[in-house]
């Protein structure tokens, strides 16, 4: 049996790089699948861009179509069922490089191929399979995923939409509406749910041409224009009862087990964004003279392009780390079991955490990278003439959807409770120590050196800190702690910290190991300030944290605790900035 | 019909800003990505449609480290039935002619009736080992072809000439062609392509698999000698036009007008 790292042990274990995957680590394969997506985007999508952007009658679709025709569509599919049954470090760098660049059209693929798709590959019965999934892998039959409704939005589990099973028990009537549900204007195929008997919350596959199925009128969006978002609406539609998705009941495992892939997917589609915004601007800011030097030249605007790089690796490294791990786990599986694809979601699951990091840290990460691109074009930025402008506006549904951020941010601090109460995951113990330990902790490197060993040492300082905050927080309110969303905020906030701040170290320290320090010299550059600059926030929301949850001495031994904790000295941010800056200005594009 | 298909994998330098290395000859390629030569994917693509009518093999040949094996690969994945890496560290520093002397002599030991390269390499541009390697062989050659007709056991091959003249010529086969750009639409890679190649032995001819002295390849075996790569100095006069295109294009049209370069 393969060997796996557990869901959120980040927290409490110490990774050796060894451990994890980098993108250094892609395949000749795995590279040439990368290179076959871009080919396609630049070929096939970009050309014809402001024509996806007016919702061109049939384009969408079509070039949805031509992906299918060349394998693009199927790399989840198992190979039984017509698909290319790809690792998911491929699947994950299709969903990047299918974005870079791909506006809409990313939309239209990523339900397709995420959301839309994989709940009857993890949940279909082999009949279900067998019907749908050969047309889903083609593109002949398009997918969405109806979850969404008027009064069940973050609280996706109060859907009003009702099953009834027919008096002759060959149907469940359908009644409700669905809402902003993408993909709709041109779906075939949609995943939702509905409560049988106004109970039981359950998963159906509803083909768009079953009677008593329409559709309301576009929405007029701020972003992703090109991409359709309707109403479904659910009038005595006939589903027939072959058609539930799952087991009656069971309509929230098909949801959430869903949903965190799709979370892990928009990691990648984010990162893909975020690469073709920092090429935006850096070529922009080449080419743009002010005051008689390229802009590229200014140290605002430097700064500006080393820290968009620096979140896109971090980024980039937090979210091929979380495709290997699940890769490892997937091995375990037997693929020609009956239940494979309940067990791969099972093996997904482990790592739901991680799917919820990635999702909060890329999508606000990509809302700061093409903020900043903007304001490197100054005013042209304003301007439709640049791709920024649509850039600018796209990016922000990905704050929203599959799972608000705020929703996220609770699920993070919810699973890690969990796992820890069920022991699956021994925090507390840890923390127990810890808080034992507090008297004699402290830093013990305090100088910056080329092996990274400054920065590991307060990666794992910022894991105790965590810790300490986490434990205090409990013993505070106990069960309680649920309902202190602004500690839980702050608590998952470090805990996303520590995960980018350590998936970018190991991945550089990797680099180092496998090709030497010269190939590693921006990535350490980048880990540096990276580090410095999250080793600070983690610090400012610990003292928030014990600010709100202690008073008197208690609080004066745990502030003048973590003052210890935290002396450690600042890096020269602006020298490294400076360094980075000029090496992504030379490529032209993001450097790795 | 047996095809040959002679490959370079090349830096993308698009967006870089192009350095000179240390050595003075060479640029700096650390954070360059690296591609299938633009020419070389229509020549590959013309030798996958050839086969695709008439039947035969498609062989690609290239001379390079192990990451040109991507590139190999990735022609693998388009329809080639073979590919094979000429490899050996003696091969370093060689210019044109000991490429070509490469190429021939791995040629000479494959089947083939036809073989293509592209007209050029986007990271040199010399346009010459195509030809050179033809002459090593004894072959005819046609350069620039823009388009490939076949007829009872002969090419006519449409060549690019100045002024927009278009020349037609018919060779014999075997005969070499040099692909130019846009005779064809070079096909999207698949995944299923890709997939049905990943496991796909690609052969490693080194010097002594082909019979060749030390003394005949890279530098020693090179007549032209790289001496200094520079970047051009920043020289006087140059104008900067801004705006939009449109009003860049009729001030470029003013200032060819002025200076006598439009007749
Ligand atoms: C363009 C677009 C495409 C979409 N595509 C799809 C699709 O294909 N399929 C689909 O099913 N849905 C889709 N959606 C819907 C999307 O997933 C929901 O909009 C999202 O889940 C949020 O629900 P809501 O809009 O009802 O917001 P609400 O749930 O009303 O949330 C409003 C605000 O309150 C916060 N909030 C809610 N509950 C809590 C809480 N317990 N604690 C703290 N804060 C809370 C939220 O974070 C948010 O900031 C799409 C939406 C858009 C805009």
């Amino acid at each position: 049996m393969e060997e796996f790292i557990k869901g959120g042990a980040f927290l409490i274990e110490s990774i050796s790089p060894e451990k994890i995957f980098t993108p250094e680590e892609f395949s000749e394969e795995q590279r040439l699948i990368a290179q076959a997506a871009t080919e396609f985007v630049t070929g096939e999508v970009q050309p014809v861009m402001e024509e996806i952007e007016a919702q061109k009658e049939g384009l969408l679709p079509s070039l949805v179509k031509k992906a299918g025709e060349l394998g693009l569509l199927s790399g989840d599919i198992e190979e039984e069922y017509g698909g290319q049954g790809l690792d998911k470090v491929s699947a994950l760098l299709l969903m990047e490089k299918l974005s870079q660049g791909g506006g809409s059209f990313m939309v239209a693929y990523a339900v397709h191929t995420g959301i839309g798709s994989l709940p009857i590959i993890f949940f279909g019965n082999k009949e279900q399979k067998r019907r749908y999934l050969p047309k889903i892998a083609t593109g002949e039959m398009i997918t969405a995923y109806a979850l969404t409704e008027p009064e069940a939005g973050s609280d996706a589990l109060n859907a009003k939409t009702i099953a009834t099973l027919s008096p002759d028990g060959k149907y469940y009537i359908l009644n409700g509406q669905k809402q902003f549900i993408s993909n709709a204007g041109f779906a075939d195929l949609f995943v939702t749910y509905a409560k049988v008997d106004g109970e039981k919350f359950t998963s159906f596959i509803v083909e768009r041409n079953f009677e008593g199925v329409s559709l309301d009128e576009e929405e007029n969006k701020m972003g992703m224009k090109g991409s359709s978002t309707r109403s479904v609406i659910f009038t005595d539609a006939k589903v027939p009862v072959e058609n539930v998705l799952g087991e009656v009941g069971k309509g929230h495992i098909v949801a959430f087990n869903t949903l965190n892939i799709g979370r892990f997917k928009l990691g990648g589609g984010c990162l893909g964004s975020s690469k073709s915004a920092l090429q935006d601007a850096v070529s922009y800011a080449k080419q743009r003279v002010q005051f008689g030097k390229p802009i590229a030249e200014f140290g605002l605007i430097k700064h500006k392009i080393a820290e968009m790089a620096i979140r896109t690796f971090t980024m980039e490294s937090m979210v091929y780390r979380t495709a290997g791990m699940i890769d490892q786990i997937l091995k375990r599986i037997d693929p020609h079991a009956e239940d494979v694809g309940m067990q791969m979601a099972n093996g997904i699951e482990e790592y739901a955490i991680e799917d919820s990091i990635n999702k909060v840290y890329s999508s606000e990460m990509l809302d700061f990278i093409v903020d900043e691109a903007l304001q490197i074009h100054g005013g042209y930025g304003y301007i439709h003439d640049y791709a920024i402008e649509r850039g600018y506006r796209d990016s922000r549904i990905n704050r929203i959807w599959e799972g608000t951020n705020e929703i996220n941010r609770l699920l993070i601090m919810d699973m890690l409770t969990k796992r820890a109460m069920k022991n699956r995951l021994p925090l507390l113990p840890v923390a127990q120590r810890l808080a034992g330990e507090l008297l004699s902790l402290r830093p013990t490197v305090d100088s910056d050196d080329e092996a990274l060993t400054l920065q590991k040492e307060m990666v794992e300082m910022a894991k105790k800190i965590t810790l300490l905050a986490a434990g205090a927080a409990v013993q505070r309110y106990m069960m309680k702690l649920a309902e202190e969303q602004e500690i839980l905020g702050w608590l998952s906030d470090m805990v996303i910290e520590i995960f980018a701040m350590e998936s970018a170290l190991l991945r550089a320290k990797k680099t180092m190991d496998r090709f030497g320090d010269e190939r590693a010299e921006i990535q350490k550059a980048m880990v540096k300030v990276y580090v410095n600059d999250a080793f600070n926030r983690i610090e400012n929301f610990a003292k928030q944290i014990f600010s709100a949850i202690s008073e008197g001495d208690t609080l004066r031994t745990q502030l003048s605790a973590l003052k210890k904790l935290t002396r450690f000295n600042p890096v020269n941010t602006v020298s490294l900035r400076r360094q980075i800056a000029n090496h992504v200005i030379k490529v032209g594009r993001y450097p790795f | 019909m047996n095809i040959i298909v002679c490959i370079k994998r090349v830096p993308d330098t698009a967006d870089a800003d192009l350095a000179i290395d240390r050595s003075g000859r060479d640029i700096e390629k650390t954070g360059l990505a690296f591609d299938l030569n633009e020419w070389d994917s229509y020549a590959i693509e013309e030798a996958i449609l050839l086969k695709e009518r008439f039947g035969g093999t498609v062989t690609v040949l290239s001379m390079g480290g192990e990451d040109t094996n991507e590139s190999l690969r990735k022609c693998l994945a388009m329809g080639a039935d073979e590919a094979i890496r000429l490899t050996d560290p003696a091969f370093s520093g060689s210019d044109g002619f000991a490429t070509a002397k490469v190429l021939a002599q791995a040629i000479r030991r494959l089947p083939y009736d036809l073989i293509l390269t592209g007209t050029q390499a986007e990271d040199d541009g010399f346009g010459e080992v195509g030809v050179m390697v033809a002459r090593l062989l004894g072959l005819s050659h046609v350069a620039i072809v823009t388009r490939v007709e076949m007829e009872d056991g002969k090419i006519r091959a449409h060549r690019e000439l100045e002024g927009g003249l278009e020349e037609v010529v018919e060779v014999k086969l075997p005969a070499l062609l040099t692909i130019q750009t846009g005779i064809n639409e070079p096909r999207y890679v698949s995944i299923m392509g890709i997939r049905k190649v990943a496991k796909k032995e690609i052969k490693v001819w080194g010097l002594s698999d082909l019979g060749l002295k030390e003394e005949e390849v890279g530098l020693k075996g090179s007549d032209i000698g790289l001496e200094r790569l520079f970047l051009p100095l920043v020289g006087e006069g140059a104008q900067i036009l801004e705006g939009k295109p449109e009003e860049v294009a009729a001030k470029v049209f003013e200032i060819l007008k002025d200076k006598g370069g439009l007749v």
